[in-house]
């Protein structure tokens, strides 16, 4: 089975057209963040932004939801442009876009249940049942459907993270940014949190936007990917797409990484077949165990 | 002394009621307008949301000046406004007015730079959950800093409790009246002491009081 088995349709949900940023420095000079970048990202896709750091991904991420307003160009997700609505329709239209952050962002007094009913309850129109039933189904949805009396300082980074996940999905969004989702994690607790990135994808057909410098983290999970430098877009291509062509560093890196996982994946599927055959019944051979075993475990 | 302390009883309890009167309307008027000026203090500054620079600077400075007030001073310069409100310039209600008035920016920039300390990503989450100006400030700064919020509540009672006492001196009535109408004047160094340890312990009780509650509010 691929890992990429997530098919996104052709209608983008995502269309960025000519978003330009530019803060002023503190010393009074203009920084381009953004240089004019037109971005569209098709419905049911995993995509991934990076660059290195000041590279702009992490701005042009907070465009589409509009938490950085563009000064040019406009922004449509769905179909609708953000740009153009007033506050209290992009508020509304804030419900379709979840986002999780770093530093995972929970409100530290409130229990994990009601940080997951927060986004429910400050858009008035549900009823109490039904904001009980969805955040338990989101909780179960990451697996910590017993940590809902718990507060967030009780749980460790990857939990914490997974109930920015539970919070970020509960107005059932098309659309989920993740601003390096997995930054302050270690790689263990980042493998299993992709995972569930993954299954989010595959089974509810969210958009996942990532903003990532992990290209480990884009080599797992994205299908397609944008690769920026000072805050222009350098390149665009789908992660399992011919290396040849790559213009940028970071894009032939992860093409190798790409291609190490390929070799990796194809040669465990060979020893699979193998195995049973040269020793039935007997233990699987201890080379390929670790990796094997670290590929799927799931915790 | 025990004759002359058992004679004050009465007048003691009376002091004790109109310092805690002064300080219910002090406190209250800090909480009701205070705390959201000082929520408007840290929305309008710069980075916030709402974020107004000339808005900010001019509240700034309003507080700033009022805050720069010596307390008896501004006691005395409110007198024709006191007589306004209270009717009167001499008691404790007449005293809560300028103490109302030296409360207010007191607690608006407590409360402001203890909103400082919720993180920028916790608010930015909301804005990206499309949460309002209004449900932020509810749900997400007060709640933040409830702990926090207490706290400057309580370094404002202490400090008010103090200020009371000198309302005393322009005949506010309380504790510091006590102090100051029999253990300086009449030189009854024993109501002095007896005052003094009052004060002591009314502060302590608050100090106490203010931790527990931020203790047991603070979830992080």
């Amino acid at each position: 089975m691929s890992i990429h088995s997530s098919t996104p349709d052709s209608s983008p949900i995502i269309e960025l057209e000519s978003v330009r940023k530019a803060y002023t420095l503190p010393d009074g000079q203009g920084f381009d963040a953004v240089h004019p970048i037109s971005l569209s990202i098709a419905r049911g896709d995993v995509f991934g932004l990076i660059g290195t750091s000041g590279a702009g991904k992490s701005t042009l991420l907070r465009l589409i939801n509009l938490l950085e307003q563009p000064d040019a160009g406009s922004v449509k997700v769905a179909g609708r442009d953000l740009t153009a609505l007033g506050r209290r329709a992009l508020r509304e239209a804030r419900q379709n876009i979840g986002m999780i952050f770093q530093q995972f962002n929970l409100l530290q007094n409130a229990t994990v249940y009601d940080n997951v009913a927060f986004p429910l309850r400050i858009h008035g129109h549900h009823s109490r049942a039904e904001i009980d039933a969805r955040v338990r189904e989101c909780l179960a949805l990451v697996g910590l459907s017993d940590k809902s009396a718990s507060y967030p300082a009780r749980l460790s980074g990857g939990q914490k993270q997974r109930v920015a996940i539970a919070r970020a999905l509960a107005p059932r969004p098309d659309v989920l940014l993740c601003d390096e989702p997995t930054s302050a994690l270690d790689s263990e607790t980042t493998r299993s949190l992709l995972q569930t990135l993954r299954d989010i994808n595959r089974d509810l057909g969210v958009t996942i936007v990532i903003v990532t410098h992990e290209l480990a983290v884009v080599d797992q999970l994205c299908s397609h990917v944008a690769v920026l430098e000072h805050g222009r877009l350098i390149e665009q291509f789908a992660i399992d797409a011919p290396a040849e062509s790559r213009r940028s560093a970071l894009g032939r890196e992860l093409a190798e990484l790409v291609a190490e996982r390929q070799w990796r994946e194809a040669r465990l599927a060979a020893a699979a077949e193998v195995v049973p055959i040269r020793s039935p019944g007997a233990v699987a051979p201890a080379a390929v165990s670790p990796i094997h075993t670290a590929k799927v475990s799931y915790a | 002394m025990p004759e002359s302390f058992i004679e004050l009883l009465p007048e003691l309890w009376v002091a004790i009621g109109q310092t805690f009167t002064m300080l219910g309307i002090g406190l209250s008027a800090a909480v009701f307008i205070g705390g959201p000026l000082g929520v408007l203090l840290f929305l309008l500054s710069p980075g916030q949301s709402l974020a107004h620079k000339p808005s900010y600077l001019v509240l700034s400075w309003i507080v700033n000046t009022v805050r720069s007030f010596p307390f008896i001073i501004l006691m005395v310069a409110l007198v024709p406004f006191t007589r306004l409100v209270a009717g009167t310039s001499i008691g404790p209600l007449a005293a809560a007015v300028p103490l109302s008035v030296a409360a207010i920016p007191y607690l608006a920039r407590l409360v402001e730079q203890t909103l400082r300390e919720v993180p920028r990503g916790v608010i930015e989450a909301a804005h990206a959950m499309g949460a309002s100006e209004w449900q932020i400030v509810w749900r997400v700064l007060v709640l933040e800093a409830r702990s926090g919020l207490i706290l400057a509540l309580t370094v404002l009672a202490v400090s008010f409790l103090s200020y009371s006492a000198i309302a005393g001196v322009v005949g506010g009535g309380g504790i510091g009246d006590l102090a100051i109408r029999y253990g300086y004047y009449r030189f009854e160094t024993d109501i002095m002491l007896v005052t003094v340890a009052l004060l002591i312990v009314i502060v302590q009780i608050i100090q106490f009081g203010g931790n527990a509650i931020a203790h047991r509010l603070d979830k992080r």
